[in-house]
């Protein structure tokens, strides 16, 4: 498995009242072709800003530094122009809400096949041709007349495929999936973290999972990165993050959790709440929450280094480390 | 023991123009006790909000009995609450939506004194007793809604919804809008605040690990009906109906084994035409040929708890 996307140091600064805010501060990672990588966090971690930074859709005046090497190139460097023809065709992307990223006027063949006979060149009856296959791929029961239909007319997770399908057309290589499953039912949502693992399975599809639920990351992840105060805490493949968390954050996470047998014990929160844009703390941005933390977390930025295979920490005291 | 909350064959019906009536909820049963949580799950739109709306008296029944301490209970109308009522509280998911942005919190959870017959300085006085009880600062009282996070916003509206010192409250959706670290600090809540003011609970919650941490017994609702009620340590290890076993298996567990949960096939069909014969079938993967005709009432079985389906003895 090659490298297909490797972020470096992205830094996002949003504009706000006081000035420019940084909502990401310095994150690294890379995904490699054919993998889930999952980001997780709390809100306003900085999950979604970080997506929307790679895809060139930060809101009005942001800025970036940083790079985030795609295939060769850095998409943080692209013109507006270039990032709108990798846009759609080998990167794309499905958000929490289908109603937003499906136009509720457009018939679903329109939608489907709009990108593919932009970016692919090819004629009507083919771009039909591929609708249908794409819907029967994403379980859309009838794909030949869901074709004529609009979004209005399906149930949420229909329309969550739909809108997978619209992101699929143009065969991307990578597909950033921003809480895909946050706003279904159980039922609904484990459909769709099947479909999303068969998809990486059957068409070397590379997925950044965004969620904020570590169950769906734990299902579908094959790495795992845990952000903080819009930084890089802990990042690892999935088994180790999630049964030998080594940040304290991740530990918190973990266990405010309900138990998974349930049981008359009380759950157990993170005290305080995760910092607002351009106030996080000086230090470790986790500082004021951390059970563990000591003078030099106060004032030394962690920063991330490797602690086993293909693991990495931002962490210093490293208390839930062996050695501690 | 007498049940503090007791809905029996309850119908809710939404009339629409040119269409015939959606009935949400048809023909179902909750009891709750003092001092229990009884967890309310199932899919979007089955009508968990619907009946929790229709026990508080909010919405108007087309069928069937509620009754709070004994009494029962009038759908609101254009009059006041009668003052038996008081007791009975509902708290929602979003609450901001709940909050007046432009009121002094002390003020919006005094309101419920105030109402109660208190004077204002005492109803202020007492709102910064609340606001600490559900663990905000004491200077909450002074300040407006905007300046606190959204599991704070939820503490708010739990502290506004004590000062009618409720017997019972609906909690529809309570934390489904916060963070996860959040939610179980706001979770932890109201199960103290269950224990400590012997009140009942019915926690509408999509997120089953949740209700079955906190949950004494959680009754599962399917397309308008209740299916399956009992202890939530019996309904969760030995799911008595299929669906309810659905539901659980679609859980992912967030244990790093990497295991897809299990999919439950087909969508909640449109309850203004629910399915003949039990409404679970087409979806069911045990059903019986005679599913397609034959509705199985809520029945006690056994071990005490209650399901509606042939299998479940
Ligand atoms: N005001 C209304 N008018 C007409 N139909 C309604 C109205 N409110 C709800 N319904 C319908 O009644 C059914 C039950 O809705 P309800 O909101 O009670 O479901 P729910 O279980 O609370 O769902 P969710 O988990 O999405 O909150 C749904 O089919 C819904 O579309
Ligand atoms: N359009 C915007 N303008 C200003 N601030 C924003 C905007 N969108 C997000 N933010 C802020 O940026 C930070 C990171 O946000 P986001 O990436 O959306 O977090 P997440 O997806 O992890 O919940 C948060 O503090 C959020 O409030
Ligand atoms: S660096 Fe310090 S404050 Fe931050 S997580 Fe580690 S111990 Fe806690
Ligand atoms: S009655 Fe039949 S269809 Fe209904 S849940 Fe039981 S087995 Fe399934
Ligand atoms: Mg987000
Ligand atoms: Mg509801």
């Amino acid at each position: 498995m090659g490298t297909l996307l490797e972020v470096e140091d992205l830094t996002v600064w949003l504009a706000t009242r006081n000035g420019p805010r940084k909502a990401v501060d310095g994150l690294s990672f890379r995904v490699d072709s054919g993998e889930v990588f999952g980001i997780a966090g709390e809100s306003g971690s900085g999950k979604t800003m970080t997506a929307m930074a790679l895809l060139g859709l930060l809101p009005h005046a942001a800025r970036t530094g940083g790079r985030a090497v795609f295939e060769g190139r850095d998409l943080l460097a692209m013109k507006p122009r270039e990032l709108r023809d990798v846009r759609g065709r080998s990167i794309a992307m499905v958000s929490q809400d289908p109603s937003t990223s499906l136009h509720p006027m457009l018939s679903i063949e329109t939608q489907v096949t709009e990108h593919m006979r932009h970016h692919l060149g090819i004629g009507r009856s083919e771009a039909r041709g591929r609708a249908v296959e794409l819907l029967s791929t994403v379980r859309i029961p009838d794909p030949e007349r869901a074709l004529g239909a609009h979004p209005a007319q399906f149930s949420g997770g229909m329309r969550q495929r739909i809108a997978i399908a619209v992101a699929l057309a143009c065969e991307p290589r990578l597909l950033l999936a921003d809480e895909p499953t946050t706003a279904l039912d159980v039922t609904v949502q484990a459909g769709i973290l099947r479909l999303l693992d068969r998809l990486r399975r059957e068409r070397d599809l590379a997925v950044v999972v965004i969620t904020h639920d570590l169950g769906v990351m734990s299902a579908v992840a094959d790495r795992i990165c845990v952000m903080y105060g819009g930084r890089t805490a802990e990042v690892g493949p999935r088994e180790t993050v999630l049964t030998h968390p080594r940040h304290p954050y991740t530990r918190g996470l973990l266990d405010a959790l309900p138990h998974p047998e349930g049981g008359a014990a009380a759950l157990r929160p993170i005290p305080g709440s995760p910092p607002s844009l351009g106030a996080v703390p000086d230090g470790c941005p986790f500082h004021p929450r951390c059970a563990f933390a000591v003078d030099s977390c106060r004032v030394d930025r962690p920063e991330p280094v490797l602690i086993g295979s293909d693991h990495r920490l931002a962490c210093p005291p490293d208390p839930l480390g062996e050695s501690a | 023991m007498s049940a503090l909350l007791e809905a029996t064959g309850v119908a809710v019906e939404y009339h629409r123009t040119g269409a015939p009536p959606l009935r949400a909820v048809d023909h179902a049963d909750l009891t709750l006790a003092r001092g229990e949580i009884l967890g309310l799950v199932g899919e979007s739109g089955c009508g968990k909000s619907t009946l929790g709306r229709a026990v508080v008296g909010l919405q108007p029944t087309a069928a069937g009995e509620i009754r709070f301490d004994g009494r029962p209970v009038a759908p609101l109308g254009l009059r006041r609450r009668p003052p038996g009522m008081r007791g009975l509280q509902m708290v929602f998911q979003d609450p901001y939506a709940s909050l007046n942005p432009r009121r002094l919190v002390g003020d919006q959870v005094g309101d419920g004194y105030l109402l109660g017959g208190t004077s204002k300085t005492e109803a202020r006085r007492r709102a910064g007793e609340l606001l600490e009880r559900v663990g905000l600062p004491a200077d909450a009282v002074k300040r407006y809604p905007h300046e606190f996070s959204g599991g704070q916003r939820q503490r708010i509206a739990i502290a506004r919804t004590l000062a009618a010192e409720p017997s019972c409250i609906i909690a529809d959706e309570p934390i489904s809008a916060l963070d996860a670290s959040a939610q179980a600090s706001v979770a932890n809540l109201l199960v103290e605040l269950v224990r400590e003011l012997d009140m009942g609970l019915v926690f509408i919650s999509h997120d089953l690990s949740v209700v079955r941490q906190i949950a004494d017994r959680t009754a599962v609702m399917y397309l308008g009906r209740v299916v399956e009620v009992g202890p939530t340590r019996q309904v969760w290890s030995e799911p008595a109906h299929p669906y309810t076993k659905a539901l659980i298996s679609a859980v992912p567990r967030a244990d790093g084994a990497g295991v897809l949960p299990v999919e439950l096939p087909g969508d909640v069909p449109d309850p203004s035409r629910p399915p003949g014969g039990c409404r679970f079938h087409p979806r069911c993967p045990v059903a019986l040929p005679s599913c397609a005709h034959d509705d199985p009432p809520l029945t006690i079985l056994r071990d005490g708890r209650s399901a509606a389906c042939v299998l479940a003895k």
